[in-house]
């Protein structure tokens, strides 16, 4: 456990050695403000709430958390510091938890920076925080799945952009999967049960209940789950690629 | 335990082409270790091998008495390792990567802080402290490179180039502290410059397509050199016929290469080649034993046919 917070402050402070973190604290800040006030219509819905805000989280985190995790694997691949990570007396899981859990924790400062919007929308009115609480934790155990998948597919290649495309890639089929436009394609000649199976992969439909305020154990159990299935991955593609 | 590294029929490929194969070495407390070979001989992948980076294929391989599969995170523990170009993270300064090494080895407090003074100040990067490494000459960086594997005080040291990239007077002073830490450690260094094996190492391995091909003291590879204490002998311009004549007794007498006046003398000793300079009253310009040079033997072992010149 020493070794996790030891490796997650040095990527923490990785990400603020360079100008990276403030570019997407800054642009992840204006587009969350943007979404939520002219096409969430945050005014005109005269509802004292947040769901303009968090419903465009999924589209958002599709395009900026795959530049979060880019970097955690293709670079040390690239530089060859992989070497030395790995000839430190840790073990892989250790170094991919704490890679994570810095991509994780600079997410959640990214979001917690939105407190604005909440500030607002309680001098405006008397919206219900607890589904507020609750759409902020969903949002972060969101957060958390891309993460976990772009951290993976960055330990693939050694090429940071082709990280970011397959992990957007990736991202997008998992969000999208419960949405008719993928859910057509199989309803015609798929049985119902597969259908089902897909859509419960859905990042959307776990995200919406929550943010919709039905607090459902089994959301959040989604999330954990997808987090913890593809760091599992995370640490068999490190332990294989390191001797390819 | 007196042995520290101890590989057995130590073996890995990839795919169908065989980097290491079936080496078998050990390297007691004390010795300092030169694995010399081409590009591409297998000496990074055995080090790789040795440091836990990559699993064997077969064999095994131990440390302090550990298997490396079976305990790698133990292994590590007893092991420095700079990999070949020494890299490091270029966005932290020096000071935080030295730092950051420390407490992944169980190093906090003042017993960090004493432990990254004392190497900064043996590996001379006082000066580069809080600058952030990519910013560094490569000298630095290679130094930042052996300070962080030899921050703990490890019991094995594994150094793939250590010198690469140093001006002769770092050279220098590295070889010095290689040599100054050899007493209490088994230390492995590879490197392509000779003349490094002579200068560091007490013992010298040479590696090709994987294989061990030779070991021994770096004198007794000179000894392999067909020209090793064989003499040099320039005689004074026109005494040729009269040096030629008392000499060839004592061994064989051959013409040097390249050169119009000298000749080399083999099987001979020191005291008789003096005695028949003496007697024979001969005049002579230069004298000189070659000793031989580890880049003939080099060459002659890894390289018998000559077929790479390039």
């Amino acid at each position: 456990m020493r070794n996790v917070i030891t490796i997650a402050k040095r990527e923490i402070g990785a990400y603020f050695s360079t100008p990276v973190a403030y570019v997407f604290l800054v642009i992840f800040l204006a587009m969350t403000g943007a979404f939520a006030f002219f096409i969430g219509g945050f005014f005109s819905r005269g509802q004292a709430d947040l769901l303009a805000f968090f419903s465009y989280h999924p589209w958002l985190y599709l395009a900026l958390i795959p530049a979060i995790s880019m970097r955690l694997w293709a670079e040390e691949r690239r530089s060859g510091t992989i070497e030395l990570l790995m000839t430190l007396p840790l073990s892989t899981t250790e170094a991919v938890l704490g890679k994570f859990f810095a991509a994780w924790a600079f997410t959640a400062i990214a979001l917690s920076l939105t407190f604005p919007m909440w500030i607002t929308v309680n001098v405006l009115g008397t919206p219900d925080n607890g589904v507020i609480l609750a759409s902020y934790v969903g949002s972060l155990l969101m957060a958390g799945a891309f993460l976990a998948i772009g951290s993976c597919v960055s330990a693939l290649t050694k090429n940071q952009v082709i990280a970011f495309i397959v992990a957007a890639t990736v991202c997008f089929l998992f969000t999208m999967s419960g949405l008719d436009l993928v859910l057509n394609f199989f309803r015609g000649w798929t049985p119902e049960i597969l259908v089902d199976t897909i859509a419960s992969f859905s990042f959307l439909t776990h995200f919406q209940a929550v943010t919709n305020g039905v607090i459902d154990l089994r959301d959040f159990i989604y999330f954990f789950s997808l987090i913890a299935f593809w760091l599992f991955a995370n640490v068999i593609v490190v332990d294989l690629k390191k001797s390819a | 335990m007196s042995q520290m590294i101890v590989l057995d029929k130590l073996s890995k490929s990839f795919g169908a082409f065989t980097a290491v194969d079936s080496i078998n070495l050990s390297v007691p407390k004390g010795q300092v270790l030169g694995f010399l070979g081409p590009n591409g001989a297998g000496k990074s992948t055995t080090m790789k091998m040795i440091s836990g980076f990559l699993e064997p294929s077969s064999g095994s391989a131990k440390i302090a008495g550990l298997d490396v599969t079976q305990s790698p995170v133990e292994v590590k523990r007893h092991i420095g390792y700079m990999p070949e170009g020494a890299p490091s993270y270029g966005d932290m300064t020096t000071a935080g990567f030295l730092r950051f090494v420390a407490e992944i080895r169980g190093f906090n407090g003042a017993e960090k802080n004493r432990l990254i003074d004392q190497t900064v100040e043996r590996v001379r990067l006082t000066e580069v402290f809080n600058q952030p490494i990519e910013t560094l000459s490569k000298g630095f960086k290679r130094r930042v490179g052996l300070a962080q594997a030899m921050l703990h005080d490890p019991q094995i040291l594994i150094l793939d180039e250590p010198t690469d990239g140093l001006d002769p007077n770092q050279k220098h002073h590295v070889r010095g502290l290689i040599k100054e830490m050899a007493a209490d450690k088994a230390i492995i260094i590879s490197t392509h410059i000779l003349e490094e094996v002579e200068a560091v190492c007490s013992r010298a391995v040479i590696i090709a397509h994987g294989k061990l091909l030779a070991d021994g003291t770096p004198e007794e590879l000179l000894a392999r050199d067909p020209h090793h204490n064989t003499h040099l002998i320039t005689p004074q311009a026109g005494t040729e016929d009269r040096v030629r004549k008392a000499l060839a007794p004592l061994g064989v007498l051959d013409s040097v290469a390249g050169h119009d006046t000298q000749l080399r003398l083999s099987g001979a000793t020191n005291q008789a080649v003096s005695a028949a300079i003496r007697d024979a009253k001969l005049s002579i310009e230069g004298l000189y034993v070659d000793r031989g040079a580890l880049d003939d033997v080099f060459r002659q072992i890894t390289d018998p046919e000559g077929l790479n010149h390039a």
